[in-house]
């Protein structure tokens, strides 16, 4: 009786295994991948047991860098790294894991497959369980491939390296508990995933509460989190303190949560229907309301949530770096390398300015991400076959695309403004200069829309001129001006390469006196990209969805 | 009277693949025109030409006497699309998504909307993405044919729907040509097409095969006369035109196909037998449309150059031999039905 309820769940790990064959492998090298960068930077920015003091004295009495980052735990190379890189290795393992669990098991219900998989020689809980120990054996091999990462290129001692592995690993055993459970619940893959999510939000403000609340250490170098922490499943991999104490214990936690969460998961199994969650869907309106009654109003409808989470995300960022300004000053008194690079940038600057520069040119980015992402919807809703029945109405094909682009565009204005002010208010009311604040940091922010706004103008050409392309080739783009941005001249790329990125171009406002032209030349690319994505898209045929 | 629609030489290709290789298609106004032919062999790719949608690549194509690529907006608020299978968004309920669609054509009747949600049962509070197949298609059906225009251009618009609300969709189909609507009709359902349409061109390939009245296509094939004489009547075997012969009675009763334009002589030579009773059984659509089919199916055979169908992958006869046999046996099957 019970193996029957498994019954089918080898082919069904074969067929998930095939269907993630590229999906996970691509996950588990990125996470991989930010693991080296974040030691390799490591290494290179604080050679001496100096500068590693003075980085460390700083985060463990800095607030904000106890909230982001979390509790300093000694001057160790590998231990630093891995306090910074804790949240590269813990959100996007535990990420990995949840959309894995949802794509095998509510996708699939919402989908219709399971239905069709649950009529063969399948039992009631192999489809879960396959799900499950597919995502096992990733994180297992993530955790190892993050190991891997971390000591061989460095060269730093193997135990530090597999215990963060294991703390990642066992971040993907909990919110691969989470998902099943939150997949048993709710009727949706989106809304099983949007909890996986809020989860994740949740466990990251408990131990930020934790490590802000600490004791730090007599020398100053240690922060003991307080109780908080301990109830958040990201504050035990924090604890786990790879390169300080390795505390192997701690993946038992891990793995008695998991457990606890899957038999929650099968006890819910048992007592539902093949198709439906527990939270029955909410009803909507029966009339159209007068918002929703234009192509616009219909992309605003599908635009702005992603713009209100850009918005408040990168508000909070900004907010979180006006208030460390202060403190860099003073920390980059103390530490050699860092002034030095600083002055590289841009010679006779103030520091503080300089690093609004920094930090902007990084949100900078970040807003083209909320653009690409958010222009990209649009292809997602040709693919869907949902612009057909629209552009069978007397909307234009102009029409519709207007409506996408100008949210977008001013958009992507409002996210970077959002962040500048968000930033130039924290910092004033921080530091009581409010003029300063308010002025260069905003006008930090502000240079950065024309590049933005270049990289929204490439996709939408991409757009019209190659739509079958346009995911992978502008987020390439996005990638690229990230990696010229934070790494062009880490690696020595050639000039005309970082030409290529619009963010090269953006003046270093406010380290360096504003200069018209570039910006100019930046709002006539983007208008003159946009114009030409325009055309093309209504010379072309309109892509039909499945 | 200048047609509704009218294509001449139409031709659309993706990559290698050929979708429509020259269609002519002429609609009058007024009609119920039914579009008819198995899956692949264009009728979508016609109608989203129409649309705008999609770019012809060669010959002409006039819509309500405008270019449908160039006119695609003004066009569009003289006319109604249903989509066979529609993908709505998520997140809206049915009710906002019929709005949306007509306050986007502009020319959304409320009242007729409501009748139509409530004609065709559906619930319009629930989100899209919590209606079946056919509650979905239902959402694309009241938002299409509650718009008050000129054109309708349905897609295969029955699909997932079941037997009651088919015969609501008909009657609300005749409504609207009692109006003077004119309809492009595709199907493959042909009881569908036989209850509705006054005209039908048959596509087969990306080509019209055969077009024109439904009474006109009847002339062009056989029908069935039972017949029971009080003589055996003579020379039937021989009789030009008389196919699949059975004789039962000692010869006094017989069944069997005529061809159209041998009926008259036939019936007056059975007259002289004295008819004890006859009953002709006139062709239905769907033996029409076989009878059509097994003519390519002939033809196929023996040369294998006609090419595939527009969608599927077989360009070789054997497989769009295949392709019509499958056809055909759906359609016995939807006979029996």
């Amino acid at each position: 009786m019970t193996a029957q309820r498994f019954a089918g769940t080898g082919r069904l790990v074969r067929l998930a295994l095939r269907r993630d064959r590229v999906v996970l492998p691509v996950w588990i090298l990125a996470v991989a991948g930010l693991a080296w960068a974040m030691v390799a930077s490591y290494e290179s920015t604080l050679p001496t047991e100096a500068d590693r003091i003075s980085t460390v004295t700083f985060s463990a009495s800095n607030p904000m860098a106890r909230i982001f980052d979390g509790p300093a735990s000694g001057t160790d190379i590998g231990a630093m790294a891995l306090v910074e890189g804790w949240k590269v290795l813990a959100i996007l393992g535990a990420l990995m894991s949840a959309q894995a669990v949802v794509r095998h098991t509510r996708q699939d219900e919402e989908l219709g497959r399971a239905e069709l998989v649950g009529s063969a020689v399948v039992g009631r809980h192999a489809k879960l369980t396959a799900a499950l120990l597919l995502t096992a054996g990733a994180d297992v091999v993530l955790g190892l491939t993050v190991a891997a990462a971390i000591a061989v290129p460095s060269g730093l001692a193997w135990s530090g390296a597999l215990a963060a592995g294991m703390a990642a690993a066992g971040m993907g055993f909990v919110f691969a508990g989470i998902a099943a459970v939150a997949a048993q619940v709710f009727s949706t893959a989106r809304g099983a995933n949007a909890v996986a999510g809020a989860a994740l939000g949740v466990a990251f403000l408990l131990r930020a509460a934790g490590d802000l609340t600490g004791t730090t250490s007599d020398d100053g170098f240690v922060v003991r989190s307080s109780w908080p922490s301990w109830l958040s499943p990201y504050g035990w991999g924090q604890q786990v303190r790879p390169y300080f104490e390795n505390n192997w214990w701690i993946g038992g936690l891990f793995v008695g949560l998991a457990v606890a969460l899957v038999a929650v998961a099968y006890t819910l199994t048992e007592h539902r229907d093949v198709g439906s969650g527990m939270v029955p869907p909410r009803s909507g309106p029966a009339r159209g309301g007068a918002g929703l009654r234009s192509s616009f109003g219909l992309a605003w409808r599908l635009q702005r949530g992603v713009l209100g989470v850009w918005l408040v995300g990168l508000a909070i960022f900004g907010g979180a770096f006006g208030s460390i300004g202060d403190g860099v000053e003073e920390y980059i008194a103390d530490n050699d390398s860092v002034r030095e690079m600083f002055t590289l940038i841009a010679p006779g600057a103030e520091v503080v300015e300089v690093y609004y520069t920094f930090v902007m040119a990084m949100l900078g980015i970040a807003a083209g991400g909320y653009a690409v992402q958010a222009l990209l919807r649009m292809r997602a809703e040709e693919m869907s076959g949902r612009v057909e029945p629209l552009l069978a109405t007397a909307t234009g094909r102009h029409q519709w695309l207007a409506g996408h682009v100008l949210i977008v565009a001013v958009g992507t204005a409002a996210v970077l403004l959002g962040a500048g002010v968000s930033g130039g208010v924290v910092y004033g009311a921080m530091t009581g200069k409010w003029a300063d604040g308010l002025g260069d940091i905003t006008a930090a922010a502000a240079v950065q829309v024309p590049a933005a706004l270049a990289l929204a103008g490439f996709v939408v050409a991409v757009f019209g001129l190659l739509p079958r392309w346009a995911g992978p080739i502008t987020w390439f783009a996005l990638a690229a001006a990230l990696v010229m941005g934070q790494l062009g001249a880490l690696f020595e790329l050639p000039q005309w390469l970082l030409d290529v990125s619009p963010f090269t171009h953006v003046p270093l406002v406010p380290a360096e006196p504003f200069s018209a032209a570039p910006v100019v030349w930046l709002s006539v690319a983007a208008l003159g990209l946009g114009a030409l994505g325009f055309a093309a898209f209504r010379r072309r045929d309109l892509a039909i969805g499945a | 009277m200048e047609p509704v629609i009218q294509t001449r030489g139409l031709t659309k290709s993706f990559g290698s693949t050929v979708a429509l290789d020259g269609l002519d298609l002429t609609v009058g106004r007024g009609e119920v025109h039914g579009f008819l032919g198995p899956n692949g062999a264009g009728k979508s790719t016609t109608i989203r030409v129409l649309l705008g949608l999609l770019r012809k690549d060669g010959g002409e194509a006039t819509l309500l006497g405008k270019d449908p690529w160039r006119d695609a907006v003004e066009l569009h608020r003289r006319l109604a699309y249903v989509p066979g299978d529609v993908n709505l968004w998520p997140n809206l309920s049915g009710g906002e998504a019929i709005d949306l669609l007509g306050s986007l054509r502009g020319s959304q009747d409320v009242a007729r909307r409501d009748e139509l949600v409530e004609r065709f049962q559906l619930d319009p509070t629930k989100r899209c993405s919590a209606y079946s197949k056919g509650n979905r298609q239902k959402v694309a059906i009241v938002a299409g044919l509650a718009a008050d225009v000129e054109l309708f251009l349905l897609d295969e618009p029955t699909s997932g729907l079941d037997p009651l609300m088919e015969s609501v969709f008909q009657d609300v189909v005749r409504e609207i040509t009692a109006r003077g609507g004119t309809v492009l009709l595709s199907s493959h359902i042909l009881a569908e097409a036989e209850a509705l349409c006054d005209t039908v061109s048959i596509i087969r390939a990306g080509r019209i095969v055969e077009s024109g009245t439904l009474a006109a296509l009847r002339h062009l094939t056989r029908t069935t006369l039972h017949v029971t004489t009080t003589t055996p009547v003579d020379g039937l075997e021989t009789a030009p035109g008389v196919h699949d012969l059975v004789r039962t009675d000692d010869g006094r009763t017989a069944t069997f196909e005529v061809e159209a334009e041998h009926l008259g002589a036939l019936v007056a030579h059975i007259g002289q037998h004295g008819v004890l009773s006859l009953t002709s059984s006139p062709p239905t659509l769907e033996e029409l449309f076989l009878r059509h089919y097994g003519d390519e199916l002939a033809g196929l055979s023996g040369n294998g150059t006609n090419g595939g169908n527009g969608g599927g992958p077989s360009d070789t006869g054997a497989g769009a031999r295949r392709d019509v046999e499958d056809f055909a046996r759906r359609l016995g099957a939807e006979v029996a039905r």
